[in-house]
């Protein structure tokens, strides 16, 4: 039996897989203790032996051998690239790659392709949580306090976050506080609270500014936190004045005394935590969403202090260390930014190459995603861990995009969505079969160990990339341990500092937290007990305000339609889709609606319904339930279908498309 | 492109900072009668009632105008136009040119011409407000006369401060404009409730040294008299400039007056006849004028008007036409006055057009949007009326629950499973999760597991 963790989702359960691909759950990793699986991760053994496995790398479709294919990819790269430069050729790679491959793959896109066009489909997932924590902490490690504290606290507000759903064992770590979900559904997880506010959707920023000014005008705030800790309160002070708690119930519809209950509640609490997931994040407006939160965090003195703080629920599997370690459009290793130049310096030291070389900052990914196969835009792309043909936003026109390029390669282990495009699919090793480094939701960095032999035919990406690289002029690491020292020296120095963190620790410490400087560091769990990552060690307020949807409903599409996750699957479901006892839980995509609506669409349960937006068009199967509200349809994204129907407008700041509201029509299918 | 806005209350404010958002050049100037920059005016009852402190008011912080390249004037308010040479004159004597001019002057309170008037202290500024809070200090008893909006939540402001208050007002019942009669009435007992005296269909003579004198010669006495008797539009400077003046400066759905540079907005501004003394639609009114200011198109087409009390342990929302009778609309009703409840809903044509919410209740935000969106309002009223009424949990009591029912939503396991698992052998909860996995994942079903094994065993006699 070999102890690794789960392939799935942030909070990287421990599981044993062994005898062959049987698995059991571990009891010493905290996040799944006392050994806690769900039903995604009792069955992930399946896709091991699954008949539907890619074995042999295809080049338009026919069966050739690795060098064939290898060579055929680096020929066209090259030739692309030296008729329209470095930029024509593009790389988008996954947050569930382990830290070596993102960082090899952020190496590979700069050094030896020399481009700028690299993002990650990350960018949809935690960027507005990532942008606004850095900018009121000075850095973002999600959580930065150990999962096991929120057990001990009063009161946990969830804004955004349905962890029953999508990752089932964080709910044993809320047993013993009393629960406030913002959720516009009575989720499985808003079922289990203590305080429920359902608010319209794309208004949670409204709803968080309702209750900091709250907090204000009630006295609550702990203004000696706010003296000691933090700068710029009198700023969000003023612009608050415009959101009194009445204004914000027009908007949001969540009854003010349903916000001061809340407010009270947080402020009541010795220990007490707020956490945001995507429902507060993935919206055009997502940065300044999380910021609202955070502020009311900090006039409530709860993050950097024991027991209580703010934390982002990250959610896929290397959400965290895939954000750190150069995959993101404007990043370099060890969470630096890439147009610091002593940052450039560093990383060019380690890469051997002189940091003018180190390409500026690219597109973000919707942005990456929409210029491809355009005039200006990359007539290549390199795809690793990701299936932007479901999970990209207008998902029909990301699809038109692929269409156009001269070459799209894919790494995968079944055939996805966007594999089918492939003019080059070659066959990876899965988690069981390869060894790595994952950052759990934590900070935590965790050791993925291989249990399994790949069958035969099947290489790690790290193979893929040092074989390009190699046919590019490039000499890279295939090794795991070795790529991974190599990072150690690339972070040393960064926020994300992983230099004292070894595969020997993580084995032996269950794990170490990061910033890690030096292997007698003990690691950090807890980052800002004393002081905040700004130079001046205060967080920082910043104002924020409230403004409608990009796309709000009308006449023509006068139904709010939110998009997300269902227990059974994992994001483009290409993996959980080809697993029978996942696909028998959740056959099929299907609308939710409530009752009223419903009535009013003459639509009912069972019905196929059509639901057409701006975008694009989707059927499904209607569900009828009161969870939902009254202007609101859900739709499960695990499936072609909800994100032709979302919309891309992104985020200013963290470039994140707002996928959780958009205005749709919905019809019964005649 | 000049820009003179007249006014720097709630809409000129907002005007000021909506056009900069979207011009960061065009030149602006603004003219406030206060010596104070910006606050918000909705949040004084909040702060005599010091549910909000005064330094949440503020709208603007101090370095703003300056970081932002707008000149704004404060205490020399604008007393002239010239719409000839296109300059504005304050009272101090400074001319100002415009291209583009925003009036945005507000409303007066209304004083109403009685002996010793001038005893009482109108409720409107910041300063009315801290005069108030001031003679609260010393005051034994106080009267407000007016119960509106404002008055009501000065009255219970006051009362909340633990002083004595007599509310009176002219018409039968309370907020006679947006209440109907029995709504009206229920109020009033709510705030009596609260130590606030009420007193309707009474009109005050005189207000003297030691109370407010009323027609019938009745003396209610008070040391503190607060004037809550509505507001009156500041139009006379349109007036003078010649501009079209009813009860408000008429301007058209672009927020313009009968001269195309010249705007108004807010609580000065009569639009298709009807002028709005409410922020939200002086707001609505603010970013239409700035988008077509910086050379976009908007339309303003008109406000739906949702009165929201703000009163500790009064919870009172009111929208739209409340006062149709059944035989002009669809009426649903609820009162159980012994709580101070009473809920009211205005259909029409399948739309909600008013509606009236007394006491504390969920559907507040749903009725609101309900009626700002004016779509059909769902067939099942009550459900409406009561979140949560259709929504009564079914009880999962092992016995009632279909086999085909999951029990275990982490890893999909159905009733019918553990009871096979239970047939096969399994007596307890880690029986039946080495068999199913139930109960592994989030374990919140660790209970309903244990209830169904019991059961199964009770059933067969097998002690456990």
């Amino acid at each position: 039996m070999t102890a690794t963790h789960c392939p799935y989702c942030a909070l990287q359960c421990g599981m044993k897989i062994g005898p062959g691909p049987a698995i059991t759950p571990r009891t010493d990793i905290p996040a799944n203790a006392p050994g806690s699986l769900c039903q995604k991760g009792w069955t992930a053994g399946e896709l091991l032996t699954n008949g539907e496995r890619l074995t042999t790398p295809l080049l338009h479709g026919e069966p050739v051998e690795w060098d064939v294919a290898l060579d055929y990819v680096a020929e066209r790269l090259s030739a692309i690239r030296a008729e329209h430069g470095p930029d024509a050729v593009a790389v988008f790679g996954g947050g569930g790659l382990t830290n070596e491959k993102a960082y090899s793959l952020g190496k590979f896109a700069r050094v030896a392709l020399g481009t700028s066009q690299v993002d990650y489909n990350g960018r949809f997932c935690m960027s507005s949580a990532a942008a606004a924590s850095i900018r009121a902490f000075g850095m973002d490690r999600g959580m930065p306090f150990p999962i096991t504290d929120l057990a001990e606290a009063d009161v946990v507000m969830l804004a955004g976050a349905n962890v029953a759903e999508t990752m089932p064992p964080f709910v044993r770590h809320l047993n013993g506080p009393r629960l406030i979900v913002v959720d516009p559904r009575r989720s499985p997880t808003a079922r289990l609270a203590w305080l429920h506010l359902q608010p319209t959707p794309g208004t949670d920023l409204a709803l968080a500014l309702g209750l900091l000014h709250i907090a204000i005008g009630d006295g609550l705030v702990d203004e000696e936190y706010v003296a000691a800790r933090t700068t710029g309160f009198d700023e969000v002070r003023t612009a608050l004045a415009s959101w009194w708690p009445e204004r914000v119930e027009r908007i949001t519809g969540v009854p003010v005394h349903k916000m001061r209950q809340a407010v009270r509640a947080l402020a009541a609490a010795e220990r007490a935590y707020i956490l945001t997931g995507r429902g507060a994040e993935q919206h055009a407006k997502g940065t300044d969403t999380v910021t609202a939160f955070i502020n009311l965090a900090l006039a409530l003195g709860l993050p950097g202090t024991e027991g209580s703080g703010y934390g982002c629920v990250t959610g896929q599997g290397n959400g965290q260390g895939g954000r750190e370690h150069g995959q993101k459009a404007d990043q370099l290793p060890g969470y630096r930014k890439i147009d610091d130049p002593a940052a450039r310096a560093h990383v060019a030291g380690v890469w051997g190459i002189a940091p003018d070389d180190i390409p500026g900052p690219g597109r973000s990914a919707y942005e990456l995603l929409d210029a491809l196969g355009t005039p200006e835009g990359p007539r290549a792309l390199l795809l690793f861990g990701s299936n932007p043909v479901i999970s990209a936003p207008a998902a029909e026109h990301v699809a038109e995009r692929i269409g156009s390029l001269e070459l799209l390669v894919t790494c995968d282990f079944v055939m996805s969505e966007t594999a089918a495009l492939a003019d080059v699919v070659f066959p990876v090793t899965q988690w069981a079969e390869e060894t790595g480094t994952m950052t759990n939701l934590e900070g935590r960095v965790l050791l993925r160990r291989r249990a399994l032999t790949p069958p035969p035919g099947v290489r790690s990406d790290l193979d893929v990339i040092a074989a390009l690289a190699a046919r590019l002029g490039h000499t890279f690491e295939t090794e795991p341990a070795k790529v991974f020292d190599e990072l150690r020296r690339a972070s040393a120095g960064g926020p994300a500092d992983y230099s004292g963190i070894t595969y020997e620790r993580i084995a032996n410490e269950t794990g170490v937290f990061w910033p890690c400087p030096s292997e007698e560091h003990p690691g950090t769990p807890r980052p800002f007990l004393d002081r905040f990552a700004h130079p001046d060690g205060r967080a920082r307020f910043v104002p924020v305000q409230h403004r409608a949807a990009a796309e709000e409903i009308d006449d023509d599409y006068p139904v709010y339609l939110s998009t997300g996750r269902v227990l059974s699957h994992y994001q483009s479901g290409a993996q959980t889709r080809r697993i029978a006892p996942l696909v028998e839980a959740a056959p099929e995509p299907y609308v939710e609606l409530h009752p009223d609506l419903a009535e009013q669409l003459d639509i009912a349960a069972g019905d196929v319904v059509r639901v057409s937006s701006r975008r694009g068009e989707s059927k499904a199967v209607a569900r009828i339930s009161d969870a939902i509200r009254r202007d609101t349809a859900f739709m499960p994204f695990h499936w072609e279908g909800a994100n032709r129907l979302t919309n891309p407008a992104l985020d200013p700041v963290s470039r994140m498309p707002e996928f959780k509201v958009c205005a749709v029509r919905v019809e019964r299918d005649s | 492109m000049r820009l003179v806005v007249v006014g720097n209350g709630m809409a000129g404010s907002r005007l000021v900072s909506e056009v900069r958002t979207r011009d960061p050049h065009m030149k602006i100037t603004v003219f406030g009668a206060e010596e104070r920059r910006p606050y918000n005016r909705i949040l004084l009852s909040n702060v005599l009632a010091g549910s909000a402190r005064p330094d949440q008011v503020r709208l603007v912080d101090p370095g703003w105008y300056e970081a932002h390249g707008v000149e704004a004037v404060f205490g020399d308010p604008v007393a002239h136009i010239d719409r000839e040479t296109r300059h504005v004159v304050t009272r101090g004597g400074r001319r100002e040119p415009y291209d583009l001019l925003a009036l945005a002057t507000g409303s007066d309170a209304i004083v109403p011409p009685i002996p010793g008037v001038e005893r009482a202290v109108p409720f409107r500024t910041l300063d009315d407000c801290e005069r108030i809070m001031r003679a609260a200090e010393q005051a034994r008893a106080a009267v407000v006369i007016g119960g509106g909006l404002l008055g009501i939540e000065a009255a219970r402001g006051l009362a909340g401060r633990g002083l004595p208050v007599t509310l009176l007002h002219l018409a039968g019942h309370l907020m006679e404009r947006q209440l109907d009669v029995e709504a009206g009435q229920v109020l009033g007992e709510t705030l009596t409730g609260l130590g606030v005296g009420i007193r309707t269909g009474v009109s005050a003579s005189a207000v003297e040294a030691d109370g407010v004198r009323l027609d019938d010669g009745e003396l209610i006495p008070a040391d503190l008299v607060v004037l809550a008797c509505g507001v009156r539009p500041v139009t006379g400077l349109a007036a003078d400039a010649g501009l079209e003046v009813r009860r408000g400066i008429v301007v058209d759905d672009e927020l313009r007056t009968d001269d195309p540079s010249i705007f108004a907005i807010g609580e000065c501004a009569e639009h298709d006849g009807t002028v709005y003394g409410l922020v939200a639609p002086a707001w609505e009114q603010a970013t239409v004028a700035a988008e077509v200011i910086t050379g976009g198109k908007a339309l303003y087409r008109g406000s739906r008007l949702v009165t929201r009390l703000k009163a500790k342990s009064v919870e009172l929302a009111a929208m739209g036409e409340t006062q149709l009778g059944e035989e002009q609309a669809e009426v649903v009703r609820f009162s159980h006055r012994a709580r101070g409840t009473y809920r009211k809903l205005v259909i029409k044509d399948g739309r909600l057009v008013g509606a009236i919410l007394l006491g504390e209740s969920d559907a507040v935000g749903t009725l609101t949007q309900l009626f700002d969106r004016g779509g059909p309002v769902p067939g099942d009223r009550a459900g409406l009326l009561f979140p949560g009424l259709a929504a009564a949990p079914v009880a999962d009591s092992p016995t009632l629950m279909p086999d085909a029912a999951t029990v275990c939503r982490c890893n999909n396991v159905t009733k019918g499973q553990i009871r096979a698992c239970w047939e096969a052998g399994a007596r307890d909860v880690d029986g039946v999760a080495a068999a199913t996995r139930a109960t592994t994942g989030c374990g919140t079903c660790r209970d309903a597991v244990e209830g169904i094994v019991g059961w199964l065993c009770e059933q067969e006699g097998i002690s456990v």
